[in-house]
């Protein structure tokens, strides 16, 4: 009897103590996040003028969204006119999973990037995929809207 | 050879009394049995020639101090203070004044002697019963002089046994990924310590990423993820000669790497075009064998003890959820069904149960559930944490756990932690670095 009474009151200060954390790290409001999904340009750099580098992801989501398809196209068509190029898609996973599971995901996300490319005329031996799940995050805050920085598919030049 | 040093143990006495002490871990221990460590005597020659060879001023409290120690890190034992024990160390070693250890409540009594003999260390010790007035053993060691912390934890294995009735988990090491640096740019490296913390060591350098090292039965090798030449794969490493190389030879990432129990496979995940599936290769012939095939992300396997069951998890229910099936693919079984997602299914030593990694509403749980799925038992809750392992005989889960170090939620740190099978004795396990991954070897001497 005695116990439980301990684990409750335990349970009601852990509670506590979440609650005020949780407050705290969602006052950061910068970018804009929609359905879950990351809609703004902090850490977004550029491949050529107009041509982002990357695409973002809902939680536990590896399909594309409309704008990342849009951002996709824009890299095909810098890819088609610059032939010789070779990229690699990095895949990656906000922290709120467990690692070996984030590590399929992230190689899933570069992997959807990968597959709408080559529709898009690219050829696969131009791209080469590496998933690095959560352990290369752009944005090292603990709330909603770092988490949806994080959880993407980057271009990035290989030669 | 790292783990095989020359250990002589020979038992002095029969074991002639039952035990009238008995300690029961199967519930948490609200009251943990009051004992006397009594230091380990030691005469003058060999405390000097110890003092030279070790650096330690008196080998014998050393010895004692480490036995001390795991007994209570293990929430069962409550080892009494030194300064209310009424008899010289020497004397208790030959014939214990009960009425003396019983007066300060002591329930059980152990005591030692260290000798220096042919340039070999000597430890005999003993434990008593103090309520019964009885030996209840009596054991002695040689081994050489730097195997001295091992003798204290081998010590700590034979009272817990003796006491519980179970194996003990002292004489055991912990294989984990040292981190440093900042979050988005993590430096990470693989590390291996004795279970109590001692005897750091690192086996990477830290120029490329690691992750997820786990030993084989022997404690030999250890398998585990690197990203060396930016080329995730899995990799095995012979700790005792440092020699590395990438297990299989696959056209993609592979990842969560555990040995089968016979130590002859590796069972992994291999990526490929957006489906991980699980594998097995065979060590001594290199047969690569797929054990899943399923459009679903399959991974984090573990075998069952005797081998014949594997248990993993896969999203093929649209989220991450533990499965079991046969080691040879077929028969998978989703085994959890409560509310949240389940990942890091780890099979206990026992066979009896599986511990895993938890996600519901924002928080994450270290829990244990029978092979079936029923039974679930949630033992720890917070903010992040995850990758159980167990100790050798199943009563402790270490895992890693993530704080943010202020309370803006700025910086963080990420440290080992252990929680009794109860559910009880949760404990910071302290590191030189933040850590995560840890890994638990099986009992070094058997």
């Amino acid at each position: 009897m005695n116990l439980r009474k301990i684990f409750k009151n335990g349970f009601l200060i852990l509670l506590a103590s979440l609650v005020l954390t949780a407050c705290a790290t969602q006052k950061k409001t910068t970018g804009q996040v929609e359905g879950d999904v990351y809609t703004g340009s902090d850490s977004v750099e550029y491949l050529a003028s107009g041509v982002a580098d990357r695409v973002f992801f809902a939680t536990n989501e590896t399909v594309l969204t409309t704008a990342s398809r849009e951002t996709l196209r824009k890299q095909a068509a810098w890819l088609r006119k610059n032939s010789k190029l070779t990229v690699v898609l990095e895949g990656h996973a906000d922290e709120r999973g467990t690692r070996e599971y984030n590590l399929a995901i992230g190689e899933r996300r570069a992997n959807s990037a990968k597959d709408y490319l080559m529709t898009y005329g690219i050829s696969s031996d131009r791209i080469s995929v590496l998933s690095y799940g959560k352990e290369r995050p752009v944005d090292s805050g603990t709330n909603p809207l770092a988490w949806s920085k994080n959880r993407r598919s980057v271009t990035v030049k290989a030669n | 050879m790292l783990f095989r040093y020359l250990f002589i143990l020979l038992i002095l006495l029969p074991i002639k009394s039952f035990a009238l002490i008995e300690v029961d871990i199967t519930r948490g221990n609200l009251s943990p049995l009051p004992v006397a460590v009594s230091p380990l005597s030691i005469d003058e020659d060999s405390r000097n020639s110890f003092k030279k060879i070790l650096k330690k001023e008196n080998i014998g409290s050393e010895i004692s101090a480490i036995v001390e120690n795991n007994l209570k890190q293990s929430g069962l034992f409550n080892p009494l203070n030194k300064d209310a024990f009424l008899q010289k160390p020497d004397i208790a070693n030959l014939k214990p004044r009960f009425e003396d250890w019983n007066l300060i409540k002591a329930q059980a009594l152990i005591t030692g002697k260290v000798t220096f003999v042919d340039e070999k260390l000597r430890v005999e010790f003993r434990l008593w019963d103090v309520l019964a007035g009885k030996e209840m053993m009596a054991l002695a060691f040689t081994t050489v002089p730097s195997n001295w912390r091992r003798v204290g934890h081998i010590i700590s294995d034979k009272v817990y046994e003796r006491l519980t009735g179970e194996n003990g988990y002292f004489d055991t090491r912990i294989i984990y990924v040292s981190e440093e640096g900042p979050k988005t740019n993590r430096i990470k490296k693989l590390a291996i310590m004795d279970q109590d913390g001692f005897n750091n060591k690192y086996l990477t350098l830290g120029n490329e990423l690691v992750l997820t090292p786990r030993f084989s039965p022997t404690n030999q090798m250890v398998t585990y993820l690197s990203y060396f030449k930016n080329l995730p794969r899995v990799y095995l490493l012979d700790i005792e000669t440092g020699m590395q190389e990438v297990v299989g030879d696959f056209p993609g990432m592979t990842f969560a790497p555990r040995f089968s129990p016979d130590g002859k496979k590796i069972i992994m995940s291999f990526a490929e075009n957006g489906n991980s599936d699980i594998y097995t290769m065979d060590l001594e012939n290199r047969i690569v064998e797929r054990i899943t095939n399923h459009p679903s992300i399959d991974t984090s396997p573990s075998f069952s003890p005797d081998g014949k069951q594997i248990t993993f998890n896969s999203d093929r229910s649209k989220y991450q959820q533990i499965y079991i099936m046969d080691s040879n693919g077929k028969n998978v079984k989703r085994i959890s069904f409560g509310n949240g997602l389940y990942g890091t299914p780890v099979w206990s030593p026992r066979g009896d149960l599986i511990a895993f990694t938890k996600l519901h509403k924002g928080k994450f749980y270290i829990g244990v559930m029978r092979t079936d799925g029923t039974g679930e038992r949630l033992l720890t809750e917070n903010f992040y944490q995850e990758a159980p392992s167990w100790s050798p005989n199943g009563r402790v889960l270490i895992f890693y756990r993530e704080t943010k170090t202020n309370s803006k939620g700025e910086g963080f740190s990420a440290k080992l932690w252990s929680i009794d099978l109860t559910g009880y004795n949760e404990k910071m396990v302290t590191t030189e670095t933040d850590a995560s991954d840890p890994s638990w070897s099986s009992l070094l001497t058997n």
